[in-house]
C-alpha cells in the first residue's frame, strides 16, 4: 500500500515540479507569455463544466441552478466567502 | 537603531502578506474541508489505515486522484494501473504550473519548488487571479500563506474523515459538494466583467473539456480544455488583461 502512496506521490509531483526549474532556462516569446496568462481562465472553465453537474450526479440540474445562484451573487460583486455560501444553501433547499 | 527599525518593518510587511494569503486561501479551505473529511471515510471504507490515507493527502495532495486511488484500491486495481491513471489525471497541474511559475520567475528557486508543489486546481486559480502579489514586496508569504492554508484544511480534513467518520450530516455534506465549483466561479466572473472576452476563453475550454471528454479519459479532456481554450486568449486577450 506504501508504494502506491508513494508512486501517486512521485507521479503528482514531477508535473507540478518540471515548470518550476525549466522557466528559468527558457526565455518565452510574447505570445506565449500571453497563452500562458489566458490558462487560468481557461483552466476555470473546464474545471466548472461538466463537472458541476456531477454535484449530485442522478439530478444533473441541482448543479446547474447552484452555479446560476452563484453566477448572480458574484455578479452582484458578492464576497466570494457569500458567492460559497449562497451556492451551498441553494443547493441544500433545492435537494430537500 | 536604524536597521532594527528597518527589520521590523520588513517582517510587519511579511505578517501582512501573510495574513491577506490566508485570507484569500479561506474559500478553499471551506471547500475542501468537507471534501477531504469524505475522502477520509471513503478511503477508510476502502481499506486503507488512517495513516496511510492521511499520508496520502500529505503525500499526493491532489482531491480527485485520491479518491480515484482509494476507489482503485477497493477494487483490488494493480499498482501501475493507479499509478498511470494518478498520472493521466494530474497532469493537468503540468500546465498550470507552467502558467504560475512563468509569473513567478523573478522568484529564488527556494519559493518556486514548495509553491510548485503546493499546486492543485484551486490553490492555482485563486493565485493566478491574485496576480498583483506576485510583484509585490514579500509576495511569496502570500502565496505560502494561501497554500498552506488549504494544505492543512486538505491533510486535517482527511484525518477527521478517518478518525471521527462522517462528522457533517449527509444532506450538508453533499449540498457543500457545489463549494469549489462556487468558488470557481466566484473567481471567474469579476475577470468577466472588467473582460468580456475572459467569457469566451472560459466557454471555449468548457465546451472543448465536454466534447473531448465524451471520448478520452477525464483527465486529458480537461488537459486539452485548457491548453486549446487558453490558446484561444492569445488572439482574445492583448495586453494586461490577460495578467
Amino acid at each position: 500500500m506504501m508504494w502506491v502512496i508513494i508512486g501517486m506521490a512521485i507521479v503528482t509531483a514531477i508535473p507540478r515540479l518540471m515548470p518550476a526549474f525549466i522557466v528559468d532556462k527558457l526565455n518565452f516569446p510574447r505570445w506565449v507569455d500571453r497563452w500562458l496568462n489566458a490558462i487560468p481562465y481557461a483552466a476555470l472553465g473546464a474545471l466548472i463544466f461538466p463537472g458541476i453537474m456531477t454535484v449530485k450526479p442522478d439530478a444533473p440540474h441541482v448543479g446547474l441552478i447552484g452555479g446560476a445562484v452563484a453566477i448572480t451573487l458574484a455578479w452582484f460583486g458578492m464576497n466570494i466567502i457569500l458567492v460559497v455560501i449562497g451556492a451551498i444553501t441553494t443547493v441544500f433547499l433545492v435537494t430537500l | 537603531m536604524e536597521p532594527n527599525a528597518v527589520a521590523v518593518t520588513d517582517q510587519s510587511v511579511r505578517m501582512t502578506m501573510i495574513k491577506r494569503g490566508i485570507a484569500a486561501g479561506f474559500p478553499i479551505m471551506l471547500g475542501y474541508l468537507p471534501v477531504a473529511i469524505t475522502y477520509g471515510v471513503l478511503a477508510r471504507q476502502s481499506g486503507l489505515s488512517n495513516l496511510e490515507l492521511t499520508l496520502m493527502s500529505i503525500l499526493v495532495f491532489a482531491g480527485a486522484a485520491q479518491f480515484m486511488g482509494a476507489n482503485m484500491i477497493a477494487l483490488g486495481t494493480g499498482m501501475v494501473e493507479i499509478v498511470i491513471a494518478t498520472f493521466v489525471l494530474n497532469f493537468r497541474h503540468f500546465v498550470m504550473s507552467l502558467s504560475f511559475m512563468n509569473r513567478l520567475r523573478e522568484v529564488s528557486l527556494k519559493w518556486k519548488v514548495p509553491l510548485s508543489l503546493g499546486l492543485t486546481d484551486e490553490t492555482f486559480t485563486v493565485s493566478s487571479l491574485h496576480a498583483k502579489e506576485a510583484k509585490e514586496t514579500h509576495g511569496t508569504w502570500f502565496y505560502g500563506a494561501l497554500i498552506l492554508t488549504a494544505y492543512i484544511s486538505w491533510v486535517g480534513g482527511s484525518f477527521l474523515g478517518g478518525v471521527l467518520g462522517d462528522v457533517i450530516p449527509g444532506r450538508l455534506s453533499q449540498s457543500m459538494g457545489i463549494a469549489l465549483y462556487a468558488m470557481f466561479i466566484g473567481l471567474l466572473i469579476p475577470s468577466v466583467k472588467k473582460e468580456t472576452k475572459v467569457a469566451l476563453v472560459a466557454l471555449l475550454a468548457m465546451l472543448i473539456n465536454f466534447f473531448f471528454s465524451l471520448f478520452i479519459s477525464d483527465g486529458w479532456a480537461i488537459v486539452l480544455g485548457t491548453i486549446i481554450g487558453g490558446g484561444c486568449g492569445v488572439f482574445l486577450l492583448k495586453g494586461e488583461e490577460a495578467a
